[in-house]
């Protein structure tokens, strides 16, 4: 589903991202293990089209390059990001916001686009899987909501919009084990043989919920090890300079 | 008109067409012949002569205010001509209009012929410096109620006038708004009865069609004890490379228990997007009063267009337990400069007001709230509450907030909110990665920020004025 091929990623002239190759196949979960400023939230935002980046190499999405598409376009193709600082969109109604995104969508794939009885239908089903009151849908996009509540909001989005290759940039990083198992839980939901995963982490608690396939540990802008769950907590146990050699 | 010119209207302001009809213009410059000239062809009884040749003599000894956040050239006020009107008058049914001028406004999507009007809103034309046609007028005389055009009521209304007219903004008031009072050429006036909701919406459309002319129209709303009137006026303008003056008075009286809605969704043609050439000055004086008890006066403003806006909307709570509302969306774009805000005097008793302004800045647009609070001694337990919200798109325009409070009476209640934000690449970036255009994410963010306001207008022109936003903001983020 998503080829990484010799990627090379710097911001104003600093290298950040130094060669990665990655190949994730439908129905597969990576995990993408390493310490701060290593570079995986940079590949995140790479893969999903952030601007500022100069980039060398290149990614595929079901075998077509993406290098030169829009955020919106890589979205529109199925590409998702659960952000790992969910942004605040004053004065824009939670229900409403989704409702746009799952109707642009729609409307990209040549569907029918939903009317707000059918959307809110919907949205009420989707919101019971991450355990939120249905008041949120009425407040502003990720306005007041707490640290754990953006997280759960993002789930929310990833389990509405239902795109087939979703991002989970520290996705675990401030929540507390209840809300831990609750965004796990969603994300299992989320997860069949067509969809891929690539989550980014520090820690392997989330990874203990949900099973990753393969895990990557990654040092200064490269992956230098890849191995499965036992990589992880061998990560957890030991850290990370005993790879560095 | 160049190429380049129409070029530019097709794609952006496209209400920037002129519509080639013959016209009766006096030639510009400003003298009392001129204001005589102006009273004889609207054959107007001595007591308003009397009234403009005053306000002219007072006018003379004024200087032009300098105090306002916005910076523009000179005025030259010989070079402007201050009568304009369609060649032909008397006009004794809509069928006798000139059928260019049909044809303007319903380019404007403003249809005049009745039988293919909304049901439910009443329109009054204003072309240049005459009201071409007023809808619905027999429909209402039947309720008692009086929509007319300005000069109409001075002939027919003249008690009315006499009574009302400079009894919230005195001819003394201020610079424009005595420049007004001497050279006023039409405007809409509306009487509406004891204890009568108004059936429909009463609405007049201005449009400023000749080159060089200045607009300088007269509201007058009356509504009587018990009585409900919601108004809306909408602007437009042609495209032309010189500035346009516009200097409007409009005032409000509401008597007890009367409540007067008022929306403005203002559209003058904001310049060259550019270059910054052209476009209208809009220098308007606006004030209510609520008279009796229990009255109410409610502003709504969508600001969009003008090179200038100079305005500021008051309300004058005069009757014990009177509100005053406030609502205003004010958007700056490429060159635009905005001023505005607005004024809430309580005297009365248990008065309130409410304040919400949005000013949204985008380009090189600079915009500036400026708003007054006062309470007066005699106004035991007076409440106000003011929230102003900038928002700025891009880093090369400004957002700029002056609240004056001045509070006599210790029994009162004052809030002030003030917050400025901006719609950051983050958030854009946000609803991209949710697949959300950019330019839909504008709107979206806008309209969000703005929703508190649009939703105070009537329905059908709540959702003109987001596509207003949408077409105005367009651009606005490279």
């Amino acid at each position: 589903m998503l080829e990484i091929k010799n990627l090379h990623v710097s911001i104003k002239g600093k290298e950040i991202i130094k060669g990665i190759d990655l190949t994730i196949n439908a129905g597969e979960l990576h995990a993408i293990m390493g310490r701060n400023g290593s570079g995986k939230s940079t590949l995140a935002h790479v893969i999903t089209g952030k601007d500022g980046y100069e980039i060398k190499g290149d990614i595929l999405f079901n075998g077509e390059s993406i290098l030169d598409k829009k955020p919106e376009e890589r979205a529109l193709m199925g590409i998702f990001m659960s952000f790992q600082y969910p942004v605040v969109i004053p004065g824009v109604n939670n229900t409403y916001f989704l409702k746009a995104a799952l109707n642009a969508r729609k409307k990209a794939k040549g569907e029918a686009e939903l009317d707000a009885m059918d959307f809110l239908t919907l949205i009420k089903e989707k919101i019971k899987l991450v355990d939120m009151d249905e008041s949120y849908l009425s407040r502003a996009v990720n306005d007041g909501f707490s640290g754990g509540e953006k997280k759960r909001n993002e789930i929310l989005q990833l389990l509405t919009l239902e795109p087939t290759f979703a991002i989970l940039d520290e996705t675990d990083s401030g929540l507390d084990i209840d809300a831990l198992k609750i965004i796990a839980n969603g994300i299992n939901q989320y997860r069949n043989k067509d969809r891929a995963i690539l989550a980014i982490t520090h820690y392997q608690r989330l990874l203990d919920y949900m099973k990753p396939d393969v895990v990557h540990a990654m040092i200064d802008g490269r992956i230098v090890k890849t191995g499965d769950i036992k990589l992880a907590h061998e990560l957890e146990e030991k850290g990370y300079s005993w790879l560095v050699n | 008109m160049s190429n380049v010119i129409e070029k530019v209207i097709e794609q952006d302001y496209k209400y920037g067409f002129v519509t080639d009809i013959e016209q009766d213009t006096l030639p510009p410059g400003l003298d009392e012949d001129v204001i005589r000239t102006i009273s004889a062809i609207k054959k107007e009884p001595k007591f308003m002569l009397e009234w403009r040749l005053k306000s002219y003599r007072k006018w003379l000894n004024m200087q032009e205010p300098t105090w306002a956040n916005v910076s523009y050239p000179e005025i030259d006020y010989q070079a402007i001509s201050y009568y304009s009107a369609p060649k032909k008058k008397e006009l004794k049914s809509l069928d006798e209009v000139d059928p260019e001028i049909l044809e303007t406004y319903s380019k404007l999507g403003i249809p005049l012929e009745e039988q293919k009007m909304l049901s439910g809103v009443a329109v009054d034309a204003v072309f240049d410096s005459v009201s071409v046609a007023t809808t619905f007028k027999g429909e209402l005389e039947k309720h008692g109620v009086i929509f007319c055009p300005f000069s109409e009521a001075v002939q027919n209304h003249p008690d009315l006038i006499q009574k009302y007219l400079g009894s919230v903004v005195p001819y003394t008031d201020n610079f424009f708004a005595t420049l007004n009072s001497a050279v006023f050429t039409d405007g809409s006036f509306v009487y509406i009865p004891k204890g009568l909701r108004c059936p429909m919406e009463l609405s007049t459309y201005f449009r400023i069609n000749a080159a060089n002319t200045g607009q300088f129209e007269r509201t007058l709303i009356i509504a009587d004890e018990g009585s409900y009137v919601s108004y809306l006026e909408g602007c437009t303008a042609p495209m032309r490379d010189e500035n346009q003056l516009h200097a409007a008075v409009v005032e409000l009286i509401a008597h007890k228990d009367a409540t007067i809605k008022y929306s403005t969704v203002q559209n003058w043609y904001p310049g060259d997007p550019k270059t910054g050439k052209g476009g209208i000055f809009n220098f308007v004086t606006k004030r209510g009063i609520c008279l009796g008890e229990n009255s109410k006066i409610s502003w709504t403003q969508v600001e969009t267009g003008s090179a200038i806006t100079w305005k500021y909307p008051s309300c004058i709570l005069k009757g014990d337990n009177s509100v005053g509302e406030f609502y205003s969306v004010a958007l700056t774009n490429n060159f635009q400069q905005a001023d505005t805000g607005t004024k809430m005097i309580h005297i009365g008793k248990n008065t309130k007001s409410t304040i919400i302004s949005k000013g949204i800045s985008a380009g090189k647009g600079q915009q500036t709230y400026r708003g007054g609070v006062k309470i007066m001694k005699n106004a035991d337990n007076a409440r106000n509450y003011s929230q102003c919200d900038s928002m700025l798109i891009g880093d090369k325009c400004g957002a700029h907030t002056f609240p004056y409070i001045d509070v006599r009476n210790p029994t009162a209640q004052m809030e002030h909110e003030a917050s400025t934000s901006s719609i950051g690449e983050d958030q854009i970036f946000y609803c991209n990665q949710r697949g959300i255009s950019t330019e839909d994410a504008i709107s979206l963010i806008v309209n969000g920020f703005c929703k508190e306001v649009f939703k105070e207008l009537p329905m059908e022109f709540a959702v003109e004025a987001q596509k207003l936003m949408e077409v105005s903001l367009e651009g606005a983020v490279g």
